[in-house]
């Protein structure tokens, strides 16, 4: 059973250094002649002013923690989905209370607005 | 006449032979890695010529037709330019953040392939947590986005990749409870139990049952890559190529393999959970086809009709490109959160009770 698993790992592996390897290799290839020109942040021409890390829309956020609600929700969905012919109508009722009860928080979020970019 | 060959052979069975037995699983599951990576990349890079010569066509231009017999040497090309372009890294920049990110996108767009069925028994790790494994594995890629964009300090590969990152876990969500839906209709998260699940006839296939799932799937998968018509986050006309605007050289380029590399997955994705993987449409026809010599190695199922179903997808992806001018971005968030999230929470609640029900007009499946 477990050892399915390994070939999933190697090719974790496997992955990353194909990665790896293929940067590696790009700077070996390649030449490299840097200028303070060249090596500056890209700013269509333009001098960089200020720094790049600057203050984003607090809208990201909202979108992070949202995430992650309904995310777990659907982590939470997928052991239920696969057992679901097995545990029948009483499964069935106890997720969609659950599913209810996080829709009227969506709702709720909706009509405050934080689903609104303009 | 042979006989050194075979000798060669028998020495190199020999060898491997006496490593011991984890040594040579190990060897033997690279090998595999290797025959199947290898395809891989040369889809990705024929994928690209894919999408210049058909926009090309598309918009009345011959696209690339100079390297090669009618340019069919331009992604060798263009991958040997790359590799010898110098790759620049900003003063500015986090150096070792800045390299680790390229790298943090291509191995997760790689590792999912382990788990993809090609044809019954034909894949590399049969576990029984497949589509779980997929769900989490292709939720890693944004990392690699969103740090590149950081560790850029540069500002539109910041607003890029907050763009991104917003729009990638906006369809997750959407993609995910699509996934759910699958796994109602299948009863098992094994990527090869579900595709059997599906067999029967064209009918069978859950893009029927499960349509308007199937369509969101797709849509997100869209979305999910940052291909045209939902890619904000690289627009050029916007924010140049936004997270990866620093990048050249070899460290783009494995950027450019991740994107492409996604693009395939979620076409095969598509292709397994809702067309029926490599199920033929033939199948119900009467057993006498299939016992034709070659016909019914055609018509019969294989992994040929998978790469044709992938190749359906993908042809969709560059189709949409070429047809579709770019959303905005509060229209992208629109369509996912308010569009999208509310239909699949109702439709798994509909597919719940139609299982439990047993409802045949379209459920005749379960």
């Amino acid at each position: 059973m477990l050892e399915n698993y390994l070939p999933v790992l190697i090719f974790m592996i496997v992955g990353l250094a194909v990665g790896a390897i293929m940067i590696v290799l790009g700077f070996a290839l390649s030449t490299s002649k840097p200028d303070s020109e060249k090596l500056s942040p890209y700013e269509c021409g333009f001098e960089a002013f200020e720094d790049a890390r600057m203050k984003f829309d607090v809208r990201y956020y909202l979108v992070a923690i949202l995430f992650i609600l309904f995310d777990l929700e659907i982590a939470f969905l997928f052991p239920w989905a696969v057992v679901l012919e097995k545990i029948g109508m009483f499964g069935y009722i106890a997720m969609a209370i659950f599913l209810g009860i996080l829709v009227i928080g969506f709702i709720y979020e909706w009509k405050k607005g934080a689903l609104e970019w303009e | 006449m042979f006989d050194w060959f075979f000798n060669f052979i028998n020495w190199l069975v020999a060898i491997y032979e006496s490593w011991p037995l984890g040594v040579q699983i190990t060897f033997m599951t690279l090998v595999k890695i290797v025959a199947l990576m290898a395809p891989l990349m040369v889809c990705v890079a024929y994928l690209t010529f894919a999408e210049r010569k058909i926009i090309g066509y598309m918009q009345s231009r011959l696209g690339p037709n100079r390297v090669g017999p009618r340019g069919w040497l331009q992604p060798i090309a263009d991958a040997v330019k790359l590799m010898f372009k110098e790759i620049i890294i900003p003063t500015g920049s986090n150096k070792y953040l800045f390299l680790i990110s390229p790298i943090l996108s291509i191995a997760p767009a790689l590792a999912v392939w382990a788990v993809i069925p090609f044809n019954d028994g034909m894949v590399l790790a049969d576990i029984n947590a497949g589509l779980l494994y997929v769900l989490a594995v292709t939720s890693l890629g944004v990392y690699g986005v969103i740090i590149a964009g950081w560790a850029s300090n540069s500002k539109y590969a910041l607003l890029g990749a907050m763009r991104i990152g917003a729009q990638i876990v906006a369809y997750e969500i959407a993609m995910g409870f699509a996934l759910v839906g699958v796994l109602m209709a299948a009863g098992s998260l094994n990527l090869g139990e579900i595709v059997k699940g599906q067999s029967g006839s064209i009918f069978h296939w859950y893009w029927l049952p499960l349509l308007p799932l199937f369509l969101i799937y797709f849509i997100s998968g869209v979305a999910e890559t940052n291909r045209a018509p939902f890619d904000v986050a690289e627009g050029e006309s916007e924010i140049v190529a936004g997270f990866h605007v620093e990048y050249s050289g070899m460290a783009f380029a494995v950027f450019f393999l991740a994107e492409y590399a996604n693009m395939i997955l979620i076409a095969a994705l598509a292709a397994i959970m809702f067309l029926g993987g490599w199920l033929s449409p033939f199948q119900g026809l009467p057993e006498a086809v299939f016992a034709v010599p070659v016909l019914g190695a055609v018509l019969g199922g294989g992994i040929h009709w998978l790469l044709i179903k992938m190749s359906f997808f993908l042809f969709c992806f560059l189709w949409f490109r070429a047809t579709f001018p770019r959303y905005r971005y509060d229209q992208i968030m629109r369509l996912g959160w308010k569009v999208f999230i509310p239909i699949t929470i109702i439709w798994l609640l509909v597919l719940g009770l139609m299982i439990l029900g047993n409802v045949p007009p379209w459920w005749s499946a379960a």
